[in-house]
């Protein structure tokens, strides 16, 4: 079922958690809500369950206009970040409690409850815990009991907040595999939050990227990562490394530092923003550029070897870093404390007056 | 590492024998003067006279008027208290307003206040002569000197009993658990029935069992406002005194040897309870080391 959010915003006393906003989900589309905490990702998830109410905007499912339905009849399906078990409740009985609390009418029959309870637990692979109790189960099952329940009564819309969050780094991998897998099969509409990057691009169709109670942008994974239209999703993207140059004689400059202006870029103060990896790595300066930096600490991290820089006679708020394949780095034997010169290969930049960065290359 | 090596050799306070048996001792010979030898004095007092004297006395008239009173004083009094304590605590875990904070300070003045004011308070507003006892009077409803007044002010001395327990657990709980059933569907009394209820279950209970000890027990406000009228408004522990004043102390030991018991039976479902809960944690706690093994 499609989900449209018309001009949407919210305050808690004072506090603007959202502006005015509006998105527009596709039926069966994954939507991952990524920003930091604050952003306003919470509350958006919650006012469409109907959690919270709205101070403005509309909401609509399918053709239906639910912006004042209570949330007992919105009949979504929601995980909470903490699972919200109920722990005086089997296994079982959370997951047929959306079935239970039916108006008689609408109940099934108790053999058809236990059938479907039955089902929904093969279908989270966990038909064996049926008579546990929430207490007795590890982070992953719980995850997996909690989205069992909200599968009950078959929604058409699945919210989940958060939903990998509390679990280590393996089971997190997996469950992520294995929920978009049954998101595929059985075609429902799902809307996540996260603030973890990777988890968002990773699982999402359409990444919705949140600040300070707006929308940043909204695209599919890809393109978001290919062109990002503002410093905060740059940022928020991670793994940039900023530099702020002022235009002198074709080069940006900053202090003792410098890399020249490739062709055909505007001759404008700025900030230069180059991912980790779009670098090439050397021990004297190059024609394109002379940015010294003391290596300070080296982190094998899977196929890649990062590398932390400090600038060395010249600014930058951050530690630099900067990706380097294992061969790379193996030729060039880099040791701490040492000095190395890299040269941006591509880089987005942000003119001190623009909000939108212009891709740069510098590659013959 | 000499400082460490010259602190791991020093006692602690209470290390030494000589404190730890002379605390330990003091501890029990005040309790034992304090608490138990009281408590002893009062059964062996109301049997000096022998044992039929001491059920003679329960039997009298005025006596069993006052038990029977003093079990419909608390019988409606713990409803009523269990209702508003849960409507208490409901308000102010789960919902903001204005005023909140204020309402959670303004519950604790029964405990603060000493009774008789509180009789007194109740005597000023709903006796004959009161603000609001005086349009009662000429309704013909007479509160004061009666058995309802006599609930009024149990039901305000006890009022914070249950909600007083209820409300940290509320706000530990959280209100998750509650969403998560309000999506799935349920109604309002599904929720607070087959949620909330079993969540604060043993909770309410220890409320209610502290409510009742204490609406059995009531003497400062019911005094005030009962008028002791032996044989209608005397409720057991007033039924105590009057008897004293008589130079009836056998006969008032008895009464009184039955409010002991009372309270005897509500420590001991007290301890029950509490034995419960921790042994429903311990057993949890050790299913999930289980399951992280």
């Amino acid at each position: 079922m499609s989900i449209l959010i018309e001009n949407i915003s919210k305050h808690f006393g004072h506090f603007q958690a959202l502006s005015p906003l509006s998105l527009d989900i596709h039926e069966g589309e994954m939507i991952g809500l990524l920003g930091p905490s604050g952003s306003g990702k919470t509350t958006l998830l919650r006012i469409i369950a109907g959690l919270e109410g709205a101070d403005t905007g509309r909401i609509q499912f399918g053709d239906r206009d639910v912006t004042n339905l209570h949330v007992r009849d919105r009949r979504v399906g929601f995980v909470f970040q903490n699972y919200a078990l109920f722990r005086h409740m089997t296994v079982a009985d959370n997951v047929a409690f959306g079935l239970e609390v039916l108006p008689r009418k609408e109940r099934p029959t108790p053999t058809e409850i236990k059938n479907r309870v039955m089902h929904l637990l093969e279908m989270v692979q966990l038909e064996h815990l049926a008579s546990r109790f929430p207490s007795q189960l590890s982070g992953g099952q719980k995850q997996r009991i909690a989205l069992a329940r909200a599968l009950a009564t078959q929604p058409e819309v699945l919210l989940l907040d958060e939903p990998f969050g509390a679990l280590d780094a393996k089971v997190r991998k997996e469950l992520r595999r294995w929920l978009r897998g049954l998101h595929d099969e059985l075609g429902f509409t799902s809307v996540f939050v996260t603030h973890d990057q990777e988890e968002a691009l990773e699982l999402s169709d359409r990444v919705v990227v949140m600040s300070n109670g707006h929308i940043e942008q909204i695209d599919q994974p890809g393109a978001l990562y290919a062109s990002p239209n503002s410093r905060f999703v740059f940022d928020f993207l991670g793994n940039a490394n900023v530099f702020d140059g002022k235009v002198e004689n074709g080069k940006w400059q900053n202090l003792q530092a410098n890399i020249v202006l490739p062709n055909g870029a505007e001759q404008k103060d700025g900030q230069l923003y180059i991912r980790s990896h779009e670098f090439f790595v050397s021990r004297e300066p190059t024609v394109q550029a002379n940015l010294p930096l003391r290596v300070i600490a080296i982190n094998p991290i899977g196929a890649e070897v990062r590398l932390e820089l400090t600038p060395i006679d010249w600014h930058s708020n951050d530690v630099w870093e900067i990706d380097l394949p294992h061969k790379a780095f193996d030729k060039n034997g880099f040791e701490k404390g040492q000095t190395l010169y890299v040269t941006p290969k591509a880089g987005y930049f942000f003119a001190h007056d623009a909000q939108q960065p212009v891709l740069l290359n510098w590659d013959q | 590492m000499s400082s460490s090596k010259h602190s791991s050799n020093q006692l602690r306070v209470g290390d030494s024998p000589l404190v730890k048996w002379l605390l330990i001792g003091l501890t029990l010979f005040l309790t034992a003067i304090l608490l138990v030898v009281p408590l002893i004095a009062i059964f062996q007092q109301a049997f000096v006279e022998g044992a039929a004297h001491y059920f003679n006395s329960l039997i009298e008239a005025d006596t069993l008027h006052a038990i029977g009173l003093t079990l419909v004083v608390a019988a409606l009094t713990v409803p009523i208290n269990l209702v508003f304590g849960v409507m208490l605590a409901w308000a102010v875990t789960r919902f903001e307003f204005p005023g909140r904070k204020l309402l959670m300070t303004l519950m604790d003045i029964p405990f603060a206040v000493s009774p008789v004011v509180a009789g007194l308070l109740y005597l000023l507003l709903y006796g004959n002569n009161g603000w609001i006892g005086s349009w009662l009077y000429d309704q013909d409803i007479q509160l004061m000197f009666a058995w309802p007044g006599i609930v009024m002010v149990t039901v305000f001395v006890t009022c914070p009993f249950v909600a007083r327990e209820l409300i940290p657990l509320m706000q530990q709980q959280g209100r998750e658990d509650e969403e998560a059933a309000v999506i799935l569907g349920a109604s309002g009394w599904q929720l607070f029935r087959r949620v909330t209820l079993p969540n604060i279950k043993w909770a309410l209970i220890y409320g209610v069992i502290l409510t009742n000890a204490r609406a059995v027990g009531e003497f400062g406000a019911v005094s005030v406002v009962s008028g002791n009228i032996r044989g209608e408004t005397n409720t057991l522990p007033l039924q105590v005194q009057a008897q004293y004043e008589d130079y009836q102390a056998a006969a008032a030991f008895a009464s009184a040897s039955l409010l002991a018991m009372i309270a005897l039976l509500t420590l001991l479902l007290k301890a029950f309870i509490e034995w419960r809960q921790e042994r429903s944690l311990k057993i949890e706690a050790e299913k999930e080391r289980q399951v992280t093994q």
